[in-house]
């Protein structure tokens, strides 16, 4: 039996949904244009004011955002309300230089927390289960967004937030956690964990599980489900639209449902910025209809993927997204962070050392790994063991206070990145994330 | 008199050390004297070679590498010979970095290479206490 946190709205008739979208459109565009100093000049250069926007086959005509836009803009450009009616910001990972700050009233958190409440009713939860969230507290949206959701829903809320596996393990027995969310990886990793405490998957009360943040396989669900005696769930969001719970899967498990009563969504063609025709692969682009604080019009994730409104087995007629395919620049996301490839050279630049570098990622034990590396300059090297260490330790620390997570940097001779045509490949991702 | 040592970065994968001892064989170059230090991801190969010039240039397009002045002793082949030697070393405060030994020219001799913080220092010393340094 499927169960509705909003019955009413998530199983709507799909004119009943594009009535809600066409109501909504209009009024946030009015907002944004006279809010938004930023976005009603991008507007006013295209000759639009918010009466061309009657619907949202008309939203097609108003200009992308990016995330060259919220660095430009960075920190008050997108704001959308006066400070004193935002209550919380959010960030993305990162560096200072990609940073994204995102603002939230309190009505925007509770909308959020109601898409994330909708996930985790479509993963089976109720006012009866355990929900232990350990995804990070804090910036990320990860940790907050789902908690607002399981407050939400009613169940029993454990904020564990990330890491401590041990102790993850202890209240997730102790207290018969039946949900549990986090990213993917880590919900391997605690499989794992479990089963080298000697626990069987039976032993646990888990049933099912609500993994986003970074891109996953359908084997590596099967073996989450395998190793934890779960049903896992994926969940997608950015910060830049709120967080987890733009969209969601329901117990068909055959793409995400969008809350499209919150965010509209359209799949364009990276290079032209064209929209395609439903069923088409591409770049997807979100507009947020009820937004308040940080009301982005029509912002590129880029994200690769197809929508799908083929009919649910699950009664919702919300449309579907599929897993993110890749994406439509050069951003990797490793252990759930985002990584830009420029951030790296930024980092060996700082450092002193020449841009030639190769990044390699790969997964052992369910986690990614991250190796960089970096052609030496001979003059800069010692022919003591204990020097060019502290030089691999000191561009490591320099990373990871950039890119927010630690690689292993391996210095090598110059001319030995391996090239390609003459030009260097820079990223070798040995992930195969995408089925 | 010091001599030259070259320091030859390898990463720690198959094939680096063979192919560089193989451009330095090519190149007609001897290697009198070897030794490697290793971490986990690298190691560093040591040599002294009899044309140093012609070693740096066959390698130095694409090695790391670097020249380091070390102190070359003769030692004897008999028991208390690097003690000896060491004692000097020890009565000059030099520290020594890393050492390693070859086979010296002489039979019934060894060559011992020190790489030390005062080279000038442990050269004198060494000679005051009568050691033959290269």
């Amino acid at each position: 039996m499927t169960n509705y946190y909003q019955k009413e709205i998530e199983t709507a008739p799909r004119e009943e949904i594009l009535k809600i979208q066409n109501e909504k459109i209009r009024k946030q565009v009015k907002h944004v244009y006279e809010n938004v100093p930023y976005y009603r000049n991008l507007m006013e250069e295209k000759g639009l004011t918010p009466d061309d926007i009657q619907s949202v086959d008309d939203i097609k005509k108003l200009p992308f955002l990016s995330k060259a836009d919220l660095r430009d803009s960075y920190p008050y450009g997108m704001l959308g309300v006066d400070l004193k009616d935002c209550v919380r910001i959010h960030s993305t990972s990162g560096t200072t230089g990609k940073r994204v700050v995102a603002f939230y009233t309190q009505n925007d958190i509770d909308l959020w927390n109601e898409c994330c409440a909708r996930a985790i009713v479509a993963a089976g939860g109720n006012e009866d289960d355990v929900c232990q969230v350990c995804y990070g507290y804090g910036l990320f949206t990860g940790g907050l967004g789902l908690d607002g959701g399981s407050h939400k829903v009613g169940c029993l809320t454990l904020p564990m937030s990330s890491g401590n596996t041990d102790r993850q393990i202890q209240f997730m027995m102790d207290l018969g956690a039946t949900i549990i969310c986090c990213t993917p990886s880590y919900a391997a990793f605690i499989g794992e964990s479990l089963a080298e405490r000697g626990y069987k998957p039976e032993d646990n009360k888990l049933k099912a599980g609500i993994f986003g943040a970074e891109p996953w396989t359908e084997e590596m669900r099967r073996s989450i489900e395998k190793s934890l005696g779960i049903k896992a769930y994926d969940i997608y969001g950015l910060t830049e639209t709120s967080g987890p719970g733009v969209a969601y899967e329901c117990e068909e498990q055959t793409g995400m449902h969008i809350n499209e009563d919150h965010f509209y969504a359209e799949i364009i063609d990276p290079d032209t910025g064209e929209v395609l025709p439903e069923g088409s692969k591409g770049e997807l682009v979100f507009t947020a209809l009820d937004k308040e604080a940080f009301p982005l019009l029509r912002y590129r994730t880029r994200d690769i993927c197809v929508l799908t409104r083929e009919k649910c087995s699950c009664g919702r007629t919300h449309v579907k997204m599929c897993k993110p395919m890749g994406r439509s620049d050069d951003m990797l996301i490793i252990r759930g962070v985002n990584v830009f490839p420029s951030q790296i050279e930024t980092v060996l630049l700082n450092e002193g050392y020449t841009p030639n570098y190769q990044i390699e990622i790969g997964r052992k034990n369910n986690t990614d790994t991250l190796d960089i590396y970096v052609e030496a300059d001979p003059a800069k090297i010692s022919d003591k063991i204990a020097d060019i260490q502290d030089m691999e330790a000191g561009l490591a620390s320099a990373m990871r206070t950039m890119l927010g997570i630690g690689p292993k940097i391996h210095l090598v001779p110059p001319k030995t990145i391996t090239r390609s045509e003459g030009k260097a490949v820079r990223v070798i991702d040995n992930r195969k994330l995408h089925d | 008199m010091a001599i030259t040592q070259l320091s030859i970065f390898l990463e720690n994968k198959p094939g680096t050390l063979h192919d560089t001892v193989k451009r330095i064989s090519e190149a007609g170059v001897n290697i009198r004297a070897m030794t490697i230090a290793e971490v986990r991801d690298f190691g560093i190969l040591r040599i002294i070679v009899d044309d140093v010039a012609k070693a740096m240039e066959v390698l130095q397009d694409d090695h790391i590498i670097t020249t380091t002045e070390v102190v070359s002793a003769v030692m004897e082949d008999k028991a208390g010979a690097l003690y000896d030697i060491l004692q000097a070393l020890e009565a000059a405060n030099v520290n020594i970095e890393y050492m390693y030994a070859y086979t010296g020219e002489v039979t019934g001799s060894a060559n011992v290479v020190f790489r030390v913080d005062d080279i000038e220092g442990a050269e004198a010393k060494l000679r005051e206490a009568g050691v033959e340094v290269l």
